[in-house]
């Protein structure tokens, strides 16, 4: 059985946009597979869907057509029974903000007909870090602590599944990877996880992931496989005017593709064997500080390539 | 039945930690109680009176005298002309001009009839014909005076008079006080209910914490009796709060039976948590849901009967008025406190309350499943 199972899922909205309705579509024509116990992430840009996604799962949000079970169970069906069974922690922050750490805790547990000591085994390793501010308001938190907070809540009753929107958008790199690492803990724990991001480099920290974008999945494969398909080369070129570089690489016939990427543009020639020929040209653009060289592709450039094949 | 009291427990913690909310539930209504009774008094007083007296007389003196005294008018103006009291009105030195006019001591009691002019400003409707009324009043008063002394009563004196006595019944001493303060009372307890309910549900909207709570196990009905709960019972008290204030204050003491006003108020209760649970149904923050009520509640209150007596409205606002769910307390306090009517002499309009306790909740509750 699988931990969470998506068959050809549509969602559309209607919008009003100068008076006229318009239909938005969300989720076009989804299906996936989620094994039992794996991390798997759901990559895509803002607006790709992921929340829609999540909400239809969690039983929120009723789709248009097509079926979604949660650990064999129906998401309309049996939405009571998987509601008791899923922990959720929407992207934006949801607890009381004027009840206490404590507070908020307690809450969760009881509704879930729990309490906090039953299940401290789990949560014990976010909880310590929390205990300190244990009487304090959860308004009055810091951002990372308040989303630790919001896992110890979403995990309190011991969920076999985990929905996590977005749970590192708007939280700085420290907390970040904090957070990546008691994810990977809790994966320990035999607790399927869904994460949705829009920070691509957070993929590698997946299993498996589904890069979707526009309502559409471009494929469903682990991280490492899906930047071993990418089937072209790739460059990294810089200088000292970044600027006028990319008109620069854009003028060529010889390339592909140039877009920037971190410090560096990331090129994709014709041909891979033309690199010279590529160097000198640019250098006889006046381009100075000249570094030109063959790299691996990584999710990004995938995600990036898969896009252009799509539109 | 556990998760319910925690729930309620929650949404206690929540009141509580609130100050704003705390301050508006505790403090406004006492507040309320002591300011607005005393303050928006029904009573027309210090009336300003412009007096034009072209006569001089003493029978002009004494009318005026006669006017100053009955507590109603002050004199702010005397003016030499009809014209120069008018312009007293315009610059809001006077309320009424009375002009005596030139021999009208002589022409009554020679030809037994003088006239005198009364102007009112009428800009302000009711100042101006309670105005008029008392000043009307006190000159058939002093003309009677008259009468008296210029036809010595002997008993072959047959001029036919009725004499008329009065008694006030229910409010034998016509305390407006007596009237309003169960006015406050339902105002107080229709705020609670229907404002802070809708506010209270909205805020769950707009924070987001409805979204953490759907994807529990909480069932739907936990969730709203969580909400409805909590402000049935504050309700209750500030009803309580209330009858204390005006028996220490305004020795309000109900006529009828508490036991008739509390049921009553019950199923008040539970009609406006109801509606407000109603318009937080429809809206999505809680400036929304704050306008919406708003503007019920100030319609409410105008056609309740709490400030202008209903039967003195027309027709068509009259039928209105049956809709009005705040219009049925402020009759049924009134008559229990005042009048002591039992709860067989109102069971009309507690039965009336519970339709629309349950059509409130059954519109509110449908609605609620419809959008989430």
């Amino acid at each position: 059985m699988n931990a969470v199972s998506v068959e050809h899922i549509t969602k559309t909205y209607l919008q009003k946009e100068q008076k006229k309705e318009k239909k938005v579509t969300a989720l076009d024509d989804v299906s996936f597979t989620v094994d039992k116990g794996e991390l798997f992430g759901i990559i895509g840009p803002d607006g790709a869907g992921k929340t829609s996604l999540f909400r239809i799962l969690t039983t929120v949000l009723l789709a248009d057509s097509g079926k979604a079970s949660v650990e064999g169970l129906d998401v309309v069906k049996d939405y009571r029974k998987i509601r008791d069974r899923v922990g959720y922690m929407p992207g934006k922050f949801s607890l009381y903000q004027d009840l206490t750490v404590e507070e908020n805790l307690n809450f969760f547990a009881t509704i879930f007909n729990t309490t906090v000591k039953k299940n401290y085994e789990l949560i014990k390793d976010i909880y310590v870090q929390l205990e300190p501010f244990k009487k304090r308001r959860a308004g009055a938190l810091s951002g990372g602590m308040k989303q630790k907070l919001a896992l110890c809540c979403a995990l309190i009753h011991k969920p076999s599944i985990l929905f996590l929107d977005e749970p590192t958008t708007g939280v700085d790199p420290v907390s970040r990877r904090d957070f990546w690492d008691m994810i990977k803990k809790l994966k320990e724990q035999d607790i399927a996880i869904l994460v949705s991001t829009a920070y691509m480099d957070e993929a590698n920290m997946c299993e498996k992931i589904a890069l979707i974008q526009k309502g559409n999945i471009l494929t469903v494969s682990s991280p490492e496989k899906i930047t071993s398909e990418f089937d072209q080369p790739l460059l990294a070129v810089r200088s000292d005017d970044m600027y006028q570089l990319l008109y620069d690489l854009r003028a060529n016939k010889a390339v592909k593709e140039a877009y920037p990427f971190g410090a560096y543009y990331h090129v994709i020639p014709e041909d891979a064997n033309k690199t010279k020929e590529l160097e000198a040209y640019l250098q006889q653009k006046g381009q100075k500080d000249l570094e030109v060289k063959p790299i691996k592709a990584n999710i990004e450039d995938s995600f990036i390539a898969l896009m252009k094949k799509n539109d | 039945m556990r998760v319910l009291l925690f729930l309620l427990q929650k949404e206690f913690l929540q009141i509580f930690r609130n100050k704003t909310i705390l301050a508006i539930i505790f403090v406004a209504p006492v507040m309320q109680l002591l300011i607005l009774p005393n303050a928006a008094t029904f009573e027309v007083k210090n009336i300003m009176m412009s007096i034009v007296d072209r006569d001089h007389s003493s029978y002009s003196q004494k009318l005026v005298e006669k006017l100053r005294s009955s507590g109603y008018f002050i004199l702010t103006d005397y003016s030499a002309s009809y014209k120069d009291g008018l312009k007293a009105i315009e610059h809001k030195k006077a309320d009424l001009v009375i002009e005596i006019p030139a021999h009208f001591e002589r022409d009554l009691i020679r030809h037994s009839k003088a006239d005198i002019l009364i102007s009112v400003d009428a800009i302000n409707g009711v100042k101006a014909s309670v105005g008029g009324a008392y000043a009307t009043q006190i000159i058939s008063m002093f003309n009677r005076d008259i009468r008296a002394e210029w036809l010595p009563a002997t008993r072959y004196n047959n001029a036919p008079m009725i004499n008329i006595t009065y008694s006030n019944w229910y409010n034998p001493l016509m305390n407006y006080k007596t009237f309003f303060v169960p006015g406050i009372l339902v105002l107080l307890l229709t705020l609670v209910g229907g404002l802070l309910t809708a506010l209270n549900i909205v805020r769950e909207k707009e924070i987001g914490t409805i979204e953490q709570i759907n994807v529990t196990p909480i069932k739907k009905i936990q969730f709203i009796a969580g909400k409805l709960i909590p402000f049935w019972i504050t309700g209750l008290v500030i009803l309580t709060i209330g009858f204390i204030i005006s028996a220490l204050v305004y020795h309000i003491i109900p006529a009828g039976s508490f036991l008739t006003i509390y049921l009553f108020a019950a199923v008040y209760l539970v009609a406006f948590l109801g509606f407000g649970l109603l318009i937080s149904t429809y809206s999505n923050t809680q400036q929304q849901a704050l306008f919406v009520t708003f503007f019920f509640l100030m319609v409410f209150f105008l056609m309740s009967g709490m400030f202008t007596p209903i039967e003195s409205m027309p027709h068509w606002a009259q039928v209105l008025t049956y809709f009005n769910p705040v219009r049925y307390f402020v009759e049924v306090i009134r008559l229990v406190v005042l009048k002591g009517s039992s709860l067989f002499d109102v069971k009309r309009q507690l039965l009336v309350m519970c339709m629309f306790a349950l059509g409130f909740n059954t519109w509110a509750i449908v609605n609620y499943r419809k959008t989430t």
